[in-house]
C-alpha cells in the first residue's frame, strides 16, 4: 500500500443532545497518527453519532476536536471533511454516476484536478481496491462488497489524513465481509489513521491498536485490544462481550 | 340522408378538414408549441426554485413556496389566464408596445405550471436517501454543492415521468389562451379549429384539431412509459464520446 498523509485525531469531552436526548455525554477519544482505534458497543450507544460529530457533520454542543494537535472547530467544516474520509454502512455511492465518476467528482470539483488527471487518479485508487475493470459501470451493477470497496476508494482519493468507518461491513452478505475487512486491514497496516465503528470483534481484536467500548453515550472502557477482550474491568463490557462473542 | 351519414358528415367531413389543415399546421401548431414550450421551460425553472424554497431550512422561504403553491394549484387555469391576461394587459402594452397576448398567456401558464412542477420536484428531491447528502458532505462538499451535484439530479431523474405528464397537461391548457382574444396569425390549434367550426357549422375542423393534439400528446405519453422503464431497469452501458474515440489512449492506460 502507498504512504498515507496520516495525522492524529483527538476528541475531547464531546457532548451532543438531540432535544432531551443526551446522545454523547463527554466522550474522549484519541487516535495516534498511523494507528487504528475501533469503537464497539451496543446499538444506540452513540458510536455512529460520535463519528459524525468528529468530522462535524453534526456540530458538537460542547468539547473540542483536534487534528494533528490543532483544534479544528473554528475551521470551515467543509474543508475539515476533505481531510477526513468516511465510509458508511449503506455505501452511499452516487447511483446516477459511474464508479469512476463517483471517485472523480470530489477530485474535480473540490481538488480542481483536470479531467484526465482526476480519471487517472481515480483508476489508480480503483486499482488499489481491485475494481479498476468496473470503472465505467454504475454502482447498481456491483455487489455490496464491491460497492463498499468503491466507497473506500472514493474516500481515499481525497488523500485524507484520517479515515472513518461506520459499520462498514454490517450491510454486507457474510461471504462479502472478508474482502472489505481485508482491505481495511491493509489500510491499517499501511499506516492510515483510522477510527472504525464495528461489530466485527475479530477485526477489533486483531487489527486495531486501541479499543473503545461505548454505552449510553459514555466511554465505559478503553485500552489495547488484549486488555479489553481478555480482561474487561466493568460488568457492562463483560455483559456486552458475552452477548456478542 | 340517414342518421349515420349525418353523423359522419358532422365529425368527419373530409372537405372541411382539408380546408383547415394548412392553417392548423402553419399557424396553430407553431403557436401552440411556442406557448407550451416557453411556459414549460420557464415553469420548470420557477418550479425548481419553488422546490428548493420548499425544502429550505429558512421558514420564510418555505412559507412563500407553500402559499404560492396553494394559490396557483387551487385556482382553475382559465381564471388565472383571464385575470393575468386581462388585468396585466395595460402594463404589458406599456412595456412591449404590442397588443400580442402571448407574453401574458405564457406568464399565466408558467405561474400555473410552476406550482405543479415545484411539487413534483420537491417530492423527487425529498425521496433521495439522506445518506446521499451525508456522503457528499462527508467528501467535503458544501450543502449547496451537494444539493446541486448529488441530490437534485437524482431527485429530478426520479420524477421525469410525472414531469412529462405535466408538460402534456400544459400543452393542452395552452388552448385556454384563446380566451384572451387572438389576432388571426396568433391563433393556436384549438382556436383555429374552433373558428372554422363556427364559420362552417361543421365539427370536423375541431376533430382535426383534436387529432393534431393527439399526435403531439400520445407520443409524449409513450415517452413517459419509456423513461419510466429506463429508470427502473437502468440504461444500457453508455460510453463517453471521447472514450469511444480514443481506444488507443485507453489501451495505453490499462
Amino acid at each position: 500500500m502507498t504512504e498515507f498523509a496520516s495525522g492524529s485525531l483527538t476528541g475531547k469531552n464531546l457532548h451532543l443532545s438531540f432535544g432531551h436526548n443526551h446522545v454523547l455525554r463527554g466522550i474522549d477519544l484519541h487516535v495516534e497518527k498511523g494507528t487504528t482505534a475501533s469503537v464497539i458497543g451496543p446499538s444506540g450507544s452513540g458510536k455512529s453519532t460520535l463519528l459524525r460529530v468528529m468530522n462535524r457533520l453534526i456540530e458538537p454542543d460542547q468539547g473540542d476536536i483536534l487534528l494533528d494537535g490543532r483544534s479544528v472547530l473554528k475551521d470551515n467544516p467543509d474543508e475539515l471533511r476533505q481531510r477526513i474520509g468516511m465510509v458508511f454502512q449503506q455505501f452511499n455511492l452516487f447511483p446516477h454516476k459511474t464508479v469512476a465518476e463517483n471517485v472523480t467528482l470530489a477530485l474535480r470539483k473540490l481538488r480542481k484536478l483536470p479531467k484526465d488527471q482526476a480519471r487517472a487518479e481515480a483508476l489508480e485508487q480503483l486499482d488499489l481496491v481491485g475494481l479498476k475493470h468496473k470503472a465505467d459501470v454504475r454502482p447498481a451493477n456491483l455487489s455490496g462488497g464491491q460497492q463498499q470497496r468503491v466507497a473506500i476508494a472514493r474516500a481515499l482519493a481525497m488523500k485524507p489524513e484520517v479515515m472513518f468507518f461506520d459499520e462498514a461491513t454490517s450491510a454486507l452478505d457474510p461471504e462479502l465481509v472478508k474482502g472489505v475487512l481485508a482491505l481495511m486491514t491493509d489500510l491499517a497496516k499501511g499506516g492510515m489513521t483510522m477510527v472504525v465503528v464495528t461489530h466485527e470483534m475479530g477485526f477489533s481484536r486483531n487489527v486495531s491498536d486501541t479499543v473503545t467500548f461505548m454505552d449510553a453515550g459514555v466511554v465505559v472502557e478503553s485500552g489495547p485490544p488484549e486488555q479489553i477482550f481478555t480482561a474487561p474491568a466493568t460488568d457492562r463490557l463483560k455483559g456486552f462481550l458475552s452477548d456478542v462473542l | 340522408m340517414d342518421l349515420l351519414d349525418q353523423l359522419a358528415d358532422t365529425f368527419f367531413n373530409w372537405e372541411e378538414m382539408a380546408k383547415v389543415i394548412p392553417s392548423l399546421l402553419s399557424v396553430g401548431l407553431p403557436n401552440t408549441l411556442i406557448l407550451a414550450v416557453a411556459s414549460g421551460i420557464l415553469g420548470s425553472l420557477l418550479g425548481l426554485l419553488l422546490a428548493m424554497m420548499g425544502i429550505s431550512r429558512n421558514a420564510g422561504a418555505r412559507w412563500v413556496a407553500r402559499i404560492y403553491t396553494d394559490i396557483f394549484r387551487g385556482l382553475p387555469a382559465i381564471l388565472v389566464i383571464l385575470v393575468i391576461g386581462i388585468g396585466l394587459s395595460p402594463i404589458a402594452r406599456e412595456i412591449t408596445g404590442s397588443r400580442n397576448p402571448y407574453p401574458l398567456g405564457i406568464l399565466a401558464l408558467t405561474l400555473i405550471a410552476a406550482a405543479y412542477i415545484g411539487e413534483i420536484f420537491r417530492s423527487g428531491i425529498q425521496s433521495v436517501e439522506k445518506g446521499q447528502l451525508e456522503a457528499s458532505r462527508a467528501l467535503g462538499f458544501s450543502y449547496g454543492s451537494s444539493m446541486r451535484l448529488v441530490v437534485v439530479p437524482q431527485g429530478i431523474r426520479r420524477v421525469l415521468p410525472a414531469l412529462v405528464n405535466q408538460f402534456i397537461s400544459l400543452l393542452k391548457d395552452s388552448s385556454l389562451v384563446f380566451m384572451l382574444g387572438l389576432a388571426a396569425s396568433d391563433r393556436e390549434i384549438f382556436r383555429i379549429g374552433n373558428d372554422a367550426m363556427a364559420n362552417t357549422g361543421n365539427l370536423s375542423p375541431l376533430v382535426a384539431a383534436g387529432v393534431l393534439y393527439l399526435i403531439l400528446t400520445v407520443p409524449l405519453t409513450h415517452f413517459v412509459n419509456f423513461i419510466d422503464n429506463r429508470l427502473r431497469t437502468g440504461r444500457p452501458e453508455k460510453k463517453e464520446p471521447d472514450d469511444a474515440a480514443a481506444p488507443i489512449g485507453k489501451g495505453a492506460q490499462a
